[in-house]
């Protein structure tokens, strides 16, 4: 529940998603669920010469499961906050 | 896309669903459901290659199983008619590894 309430709280930034097929897709996240899956708007593909096969896609769903990375703006990040809340988790609290 | 985090705001509208295995194929979003498998309707292929323009494949009716998504695009009809699938020229998407 940790990430699915962080990614909650980055509702609105900036992010690019890095998929496991090698795609990396920047745009504006506008929602997850609970398995991770990932809404973008006003996406782009970031090598859109080698991938054109989205460049009529403005919006997109991300299944959570094809993700590898997701990079986050570095103001997105309290770190204090997220240790708090993973040593919290650890100690099953 | 307004609210929600499921793809009820895309039926009825034309997705682009690409597969895992790097295909995508584009139609019209008939029903999903929480596995996100996918009904599509009208649906057809884009094959992307490098020696030819993209080949479109008439698929009709069809139903994607969850497992096999990756992405579904809300295809922008003004953008896509504006594009000269003739003249693209791309490499097919890499499958998914997990």
């Amino acid at each position: 529940m940790l990430f699915f309430s962080y990614f909650k709280d980055l509702v609105g930034r900036e992010v690019t998603v890095e998929l496991k097929n090698d795609l990396a897709i920047r745009g504006t996240l506008h929602s997850v669920d609970q398995y991770l899956n990932i809404k973008l708007e006003n996406t782009r593909v970031v090598d859109q010469d080698k991938y054109p096969h989205m460049l009529s896609v403005r919006n997109c769903f991300i299944r959570g499961s094809v993700v590898r990375y997701v990079q986050l703006p570095p103001e997105g990040v309290d770190i204090e906050l997220l240790h708090d809340a993973t040593r919290r988790e650890a100690r099953g609290g | 896309m307004s609210n929600g985090s499921g793809l009820e705001s895309l039926v009825d509208q034309t997705i682009s669903v690409i597969t895992n295995d790097g295909r995508n194929i584009v139609g019209l979003l008939k029903g999903f459901d929480q596995a996100t498998n996918i009904i599509l309707d009208e649906s057809h292929e884009r094959v992307y290659s490098t020696k030819e323009g993209v080949q479109q494949l008439v698929l009709g009716l069809y139903i994607i199983r969850g497992d096999n998504v990756s992405i579904v695009g809300e295809l922008d009809e003004e953008l896509d008619s504006h594009l000269d699938m003739s003249k693209l020229r791309a490499h097919p998407l890499k499958p998914v590894i997990h």
